[in-house]
């Protein structure tokens, strides 16, 4: 349900309080931003973008987390193994 | 302002019940004929195995259009088109040649006196693209491109071209010749002559500012026989360029969705191209198909069922350009389902492959050229995609044109 | 970083298919219910099953908000496109889901001017382009979808446009999920729970879930990896003995959600006492209607839609799909008189249904498909 595309805001539109320009891969479309109005956007930021509006500021630091935790996964594989079978038995 | 809408509104869907009641009818004949005459190896299939293969069945039947109408899926170029061709036109015009759906006809006319005249490639095509204006393009090169690159695909040189104008009352005569203009500029460039054509004016209201027939002939000067039904396992799928081009560029050309991007189409003929890879791989060579309405998706679909073989492609391999795949993702469609009208999807036998795929990208339409599948055994009918993440799934056809979606 | 790319690593999905594969307790089968079309839509296109051990299975609940509509409600919007001064907009998705009497595109085959658009916005600014037509914008979707709609209300308001109206079936995610837990023959270990919908009403209002209905859920992204790991995240709480809400999506979601949408929401719609879902009957409390202060915007208000219930084809078995208890293809119908080109239940009906995901993207034998794609 719902899809919802990552986007960069590249302009916040001076002619509408509401309206940013956003880019999803160089393709261009005008966002309405009235839902996020307490989040003070600006060029850079990343929006979550659903039927032409933003729902959600996205949280670099939260997607970093992310990855570093499969990373993390990846990295300690075999003795994590090891460590999972033991917090088992614990 | 409130009023009274909707008397005699059904309780029940009755098209649901009749389809529900007519594929019991079915499946019960089925198993009245199955109990006649028992096959054998069928009781080792799984549950899933036995339902699928009652799909495969059901998907096998003779095509039947359901619609009372023509609705805009019947042009999409997927299943819906798919079934108005069995179900109407081949019904009435059945004969060898048209059976073949192949992108044109071959033809082997002969004189009176019983001598070969040559064999010929004949194809049709009409236009109606809106806006008739894009960044790349426009319907003019479209109607002339479109026509040669059809020739193409049969392997032929293209040579003549017929074209049919239907203009609207009121329709600018500046935009009629300008796009006459990109005509003569197209027909110039794929080498042929537009030799022949008719004009019809329809009342203001009765189409969309014009349309445009083409026809073609072309001549076959090699011996390979292309066809759908030719591709066989171990082959290998090529495509001559990134995908999607065109179809992004006039969705977004048309401003209803107000995205913006800088692409262009990709419309461009065809015949030097094709004419390099039939040169270098030759017989090798089982089949080539512009990827036009419906995208590479379809074509593959087409193999797969023509030669009853599986299509296998892989994600990571297909070329695709990121503003296709950013528009792709804003609209939830799929590119591979998106037209192009400058790139041919090409099957060709595995120890021609390299030279072949050489040959594409060599030319300048062929720059991102990439072999993108291959073809296997089983399951036959099926395309197959190996997708990105390192999972597997269909591709199937589309029903109709791909739609953006929010879900 | 893109957002999205970095979450379809396929070497990231090995580590995570290595890991979920040593939680599995030897012999236990795990059913978890991804609530959300969206995701079904990314398990299929991305293969993920793939990556799923035989016995984690994944039932595709009844998050796709085009599929949940009944026909009737289709036969109303119809009936209303059809007066000679309408427009009647609606998103893609809706276009071809059929009601009693045929769908939206069998409808404009036959003279209604009915067209598609991207966002609500661009009903209205059809609406200020044809003052001469009433604009009739047919909203459908769950929370997500509804501050959209809301906001666009608020600014035909603003801008005094008398001739654009929405026909209102926003549905609510929470009173469906009650619904599917209510039922006696469901058997499920957790939820993936619907992550853009959780953009709006944050995470608080699963957790009667957990404390209540003693399942674990973990609020999803909508990339291959973020299913992954979700699975990975019920399965960590199975073995430990918890059953918590988690939010494997925080880089979107935020745990108290968006504030503001959920106001605007409020400004302008209110909960209908029951709505049919399709596949699951009605369900209280589960739908918002136009609030009486905006009636001008309220197309049911406006037109006297017929309002006539079209009832499934008994065949149908939808709603054991939904809940999960039977696998799309041990329906009926499926695949013979139920089909993509003709849906006859709410499952097949949009790519995101259970059934259509199944027939179009996963409809094979997997060892022989695996024969198939090896490289």
């Amino acid at each position: 349900m719902c899809l919802g595309i990552p986007g960069e805001v590249i302009e916040l539109m001076a002619e509408h309080e509401d309206l940013a320009m956003v880019s999803v891969e160089g393709v261009k479309r005008a966002v309405n931003i009235g839902l996020l109005r307490d989040e003070d956007l600006e060029p850079g930021d990343w929006i979550l973008i659903h039927v032409g509006f933003a729902l959600s500021k996205i949280d670099e630091g939260e997607a970093k987390a992310s990855l570093d935790f499969l990373t993390g996964l990846g990295d300690a594989y075999t003795d994590e193994l090891q460590a999972l079978a033991a917090s088992d038995i614990t | 302002m409130t009023q009274k809408i909707g008397h005699n509104m059904p309780t029940r869907a009755n098209w649901a019940e009749e389809a529900v009641a007519a594929a019991a009818a079915e499946e019960a004949q089925l198993a009245h004929a199955e109990t006649q005459h028992p096959r054998t190896g069928s009781e080792h299939l799984t549950r899933e195995e036995q339902v699928l293969a009652r799909i495969a069945k059901a998907r096998a039947r003779k095509a039947r259009i359901k619609e009372e109408r023509i609705t805009l899926a019947h042009g999409a170029g997927g299943k819906a088109t798919q079934t108005l061709i069995e179900a109407v036109f081949l019904d009435a015009f059945r004969n060898p040649v048209l059976e073949k759906l192949e992108d044109g006809a071959q033809l082997a006319p002969m004189w009176t006196n019983g001598t070969a005249a040559g064999r010929l490639a004949f194809t049709t095509d009409s236009y109606v693209v809106s806006p008739l204006f894009f960044p790349g393009g426009d319907i003019g090169d479209l109607a002339v491109n479109g026509t040669v690159n059809d020739l193409a695909m049969c392997g032929a040189r293209p040579l003549f071209l017929s074209c049919g104008f239907i203009l609207e009352e009121g329709f600018p005569v500046a935009d009629l010749q300008r796009i006459v203009a990109s005509m003569a500029a197209a027909a110039d460039a794929a080498g042929v002559q537009i030799v022949t054509g008719d004009t019809k004016v329809v009342e203001r209201g009765k189409a969309d500012g014009l349309y445009i027939n083409t026809a073609g002939v072309g001549v076959l000067e090699r011996e390979v026989v292309l066809s759908a039904a030719a591709a066989r396992p171990g082959d290998v799928v090529l495509v001559s360029g990134p995908i999607g081009d065109h179809g992004i560029t006039v969705m977004l050309a048309r401003g209803e969705l107000d995205i913006f991007a800088d692409i262009v189409s990709d419309t461009a003929p065809l015949h030097e191209i094709s004419a390099r890879l039939l040169d270098v791989a030759g017989d090798g060579v089982r089949l080539l198909r512009d990827a036009t309405r419906g995208g590479v998706a379809t074509i593959c679909n087409e193999v797969a069922t023509a030669a009853q073989v599986a299509v296998v492609l892989d994600e990571a391999s297909l070329p695709v350009r990121p503003v296709v795949n950013g528009a792709s993702e804003l609209l939830g469609i799929d590119p591979l389902y998106v037209a192009c009208e400058g790139r041919l999807v090409a099957v060709v036998a595995p120890d021609r492959a390299d030279a072949a795929l050489a040959a594409l990208r060599a030319h300048p339409l062929g720059e991102g050229a990439a072999a993108i599948g291959t073809i296997k055994d089983d399951p036959p009918g099926l395309v197959l995609l190996r997708t990105a993440f390192g999972g597997t799934r269909i591709v199937d056809l589309l029903v109709g044109d791909p739609l953006p979606r929010i879900c | 970083m893109r957002f999205v790319d970095e979450f379809r690593d396929a070497g990231m999905a090995r580590t995570l298919a290595t890991q979920i594969a040593a939680l599995c307790e030897p012999g236990r089968k795990y059913k978890f219910m991804e609530v959300c079309g969206g995701h079904t839509h990314t398990i299929y296109k991305h293969g993920l099953e793939d990556y799923l051990p035989d016995t984690v299975s994944l039932v595709h609940g009844p998050g796709c908000p085009v599929c949940v509509i009944p026909m009737g409600r289709v036969d109303d919007a119809i009936a209303i496109a059809e007066h000679d001064d309408v427009i009647l907009t609606t998103f893609g998705d809706m276009l071809r889901v059929p009601g009693g009497r045929g769908s939206f595109f069998d409808s404009k085959a036959a003279g209604a001017d009915i067209r598609m658009v991207y966002s609500p916005l661009d009903a209205l600014k059809i609406a200020r382009k044809h003052p001469d037509k009433r604009v009739v914008f047919m909203a459908i979707g769950f929370e997500t979808t509804a501050p959209s709609t809301a906001m666009t209300v608020l600014r035909a308001e603003a801008e005094g446009l008398d001739n654009f109206s929405i026909f209102c079936n926003h549905v609510t995610i929470i009173p469906a999920i009650k619904a599917i837990l209510d039922s006696p023959d469901l058997r499920l270990d957790g939820f993936i729970g619907p992550g853009h919908v959780s953009t709006v009403i944050g995470c608080r209002p699963y957790e009667w879930i957990a404390r209540d209905a003693r399942k674990p859920l973990v609020v999803a992204g909508f990339e291959p990896l973020d299913i992954l790991q979700s699975v990975y995240q019920l399965l960590l709480q199975l073995k430990d003995g918890r059953c918590e809400i988690e939010n494997q999506y925080a880089r979107v979601v935020p745990w108290d959600g968006n504030t503001r949408a959920l106001q605007v929401i409020g400004e302008v719609m209110e909960l209908r006492p029951h709505f049919e879902w399709r596949g699951l009957g009605f369900i209280s409390h589960s739908a918002l209607q136009v609030r009486k202060r905006y009636a001008r915007f309220d197309a049911e208000r406006i037109f006297l839609v017929p309002g006539v219930r079209v009832a499934d084809p008994k065949a149908c078995q939808c709603g054991e799909v939904l809940k999960g208890v039977l696998k799309p293809w041990e329906c009926k119908v499926f695949g013979t008189a139920c089909t993509p080109e003709t849906p006859i239940g709410t499952c097949m009906v949009s790519s995101e249904g259970a059934c259509a995901a199944y027939y179009n993207f996963g409809r094979f034998s997997r060892e022989r498909v695996k024969e198939a794609t090896r490289t």
